[in-house]
């Protein structure tokens, strides 16, 4: 799968899923990531490198939040952006995506950002364009959303600097989360020794077999001196045919609350993907609380999807 | 290939010659801003040597603002660029170690502005490679030199003393 990311120079050409990253990579999109930041604290935070070049947002599912800092991004870098309307456009009439992305390639679209119901339709596309355009997986089914795990990273390294001494948590349904995904394959990659899911059993992935982690159906057991709480939101839209708790039960059995904390390290830092459902699978005292990291987590998004969208246009370094 | 030690000089020989032609130039509302990483070692060795005691030093690192990204891809830097001080209506010094195609220089130039409005942009090197590519000229060259294109030059610090490093390049 992850070949297909890499030109025959060894440059990375589209970025569709974290498995098979090199830690090296990783490294150099964080290091870029941390430039951008530093652009994103001026009063003027555009840069032009990316002018001339065109981004489309292909968003065949609904997103706001990371869309936006899509768009954002490429706006920072001076790129123009196209957000398609997926309900009002071709594809309602029947064109395919394929043929979509042919057409918008010879109006000179050179990114392609695709978030896609189906896993492995940004695959698809990626081999389908060849080395005519760059696609960036923004969510495709419950397979990846390699930014996601890239800025929560990116997240856990600004708060922690290091990965080989941590103990991070995932909580939530992580079966259907291309988020929990991501970040287990970034998590991994980044040498982090313990890796914890926390969830109903019904809910933890079954294909990762090959990949160290600890499960707990427990908050209370799992959470014992972590450095790093992960949340996941509930997946509603993902879990048809899925044997799951009732919400009210799901929430008193999984929803972070302040209790919790005292179980992890006091310095401990509590993510969450956005959008998120307060009440239910986190407590607002939590989420707006000195140890939540959420808001940064955005911010951090900006940077990494720059970082990103200027690796797969640029030559590698 | 130049031997550095032959044909270029002492490094510190040559920022002590800009030192004195910059307190000529510098006055109350002037500001030097070194390129990354040559003119940042160049500053760290100016403050040495300039008396002024209300001088602004900043750095520009233009690897956002160049016109090479899918030629030579995006270069990581240790050092970003550090403007902390208002430079609109400022005489800004560009400080950098050696000038070469002006390419830099102008990332530098466009990056200036959008910080703000200097009264003045002023560039100053160690070495002028007289091979410009684009219509600027550095206002002040310590040096002055015409190595083959393919000769890479640039100042490194080794073991904390400065020396010009010279490389073949793969054109």
């Amino acid at each position: 799968m992850s070949k297909i990311q890499y030109s025959n120079d060894g440059n990375i050409k589209h970025l569709l899923t974290i498995e098979g990253l090199q830690e090296e990579l990783i490294y150099k999109i964080f290091d870029l990531a941390e430039s951008f930041l530093n652009v994103g604290n001026r009063e003027i935070k555009n840069v032009p490198l990316l002018r001339g070049k065109t981004i489309c947002n292909l968003f065949f599912e609904n997103s706001t939040r990371t869309r936006t800092t899509f768009e954002i991004a490429a706006k920072r870098l001076s790129a123009d952006v196209i957000n398609l309307d997926i309900d009002s456009s071709s594809q309602s009439k029947g064109e395919s995506i394929f043929d979509t992305v042919d057409n918008l390639i010879s109006m000179g679209a050179d990114i392609f950002v695709v978030r896609h119901p189906e896993p492995g339709m940004p695959e698809l596309l990626a081999k389908h364009v060849g080395g005519n355009a760059h696609i960036i997986n923004a969510g495709d089914g419950n397979h990846a959303h390699p930014t996601q795990g890239l800025l929560d990273t990116f997240t856990i390294k600004k708060y922690k600097n290091r990965f080989d001494n941590l103990s991070v948590a995932i909580i939530g349904d992580i079966k259907h989360s291309r988020v929990a995904r991501s970040e287990i394959h970034a998590l991994t990659t980044l040498g982090v020794p313990d890796i914890r899911l926390i969830g109903p059993t019904d809910l933890m992935p079954t294909d990762m077999s090959k990949i160290n982690l600890k499960i707990f159906e427990s908050m209370d057991d799992g959470l014992k001196n972590v450095d790093v709480i992960m949340m996941l939101r509930i997946q509603k839209e993902r879990m048809i045919g899925a044997i799951i708790p009732e919400e009210g039960e799901y929430s008193e059995k999984y929803g972070l609350r302040k209790k919790h904390l005292l179980l992890a390290k006091k310095d401990a830092i509590v993510m969450h993907p956005g959008p998120m459902n307060r009440g239910i699978e986190i407590d607002s005292d939590v989420a707006d609380g000195q140890q939540s990291v959420i808001l940064s987590q955005v911010t951090f998004g900006i940077a990494i999807r720059m970082a990103v969208m200027s690796m797969l246009i640029g030559k590698n370094i | 290939m130049i031997d550095p030690k032959n044909t270029l000089p002492d490094p510190i020989l040559l920022i002590k010659k800009m030192a004195a032609e910059l307190s000529k130039e510098i006055d109350s509302n002037t500001c030097l801003i070194g390129i990354p990483k040559g003119g940042h070692l160049i500053i760290n060795e100016l403050k040495g040597m300039l008396s002024s005691s209300t001088l602004d030093y900043g750095l520009i690192d233009t690897s956002f603002y160049r016109d090479d990204l899918e030629i030579s891809g995006l270069k990581v830097k240790e050092m970003t660029t550090d403007v902390m001080f208002n430079i609109h209506d400022k005489k800004v010094i560009l400080i950098d170690d050696v000038f070469y195609t002006g390419r830099t220089s102008r990332a530098a130039i466009n990056e200036l502005f959008d910080f703000g409005r200097p009264r003045e942009i002023l560039l100053y090197v160690l070495i002028d490679r007289q091979s410009a590519q684009l219509p600027i000229k550095p206002n002040y060259s310590a040096f002055q030199v015409s190595p083959k294109k393919n000769n890479y030059i640039n100042l490194e610090e080794n073991n904390k003393s400065l020396t010009f490093r010279t490389k073949i390049i793969n054109e």
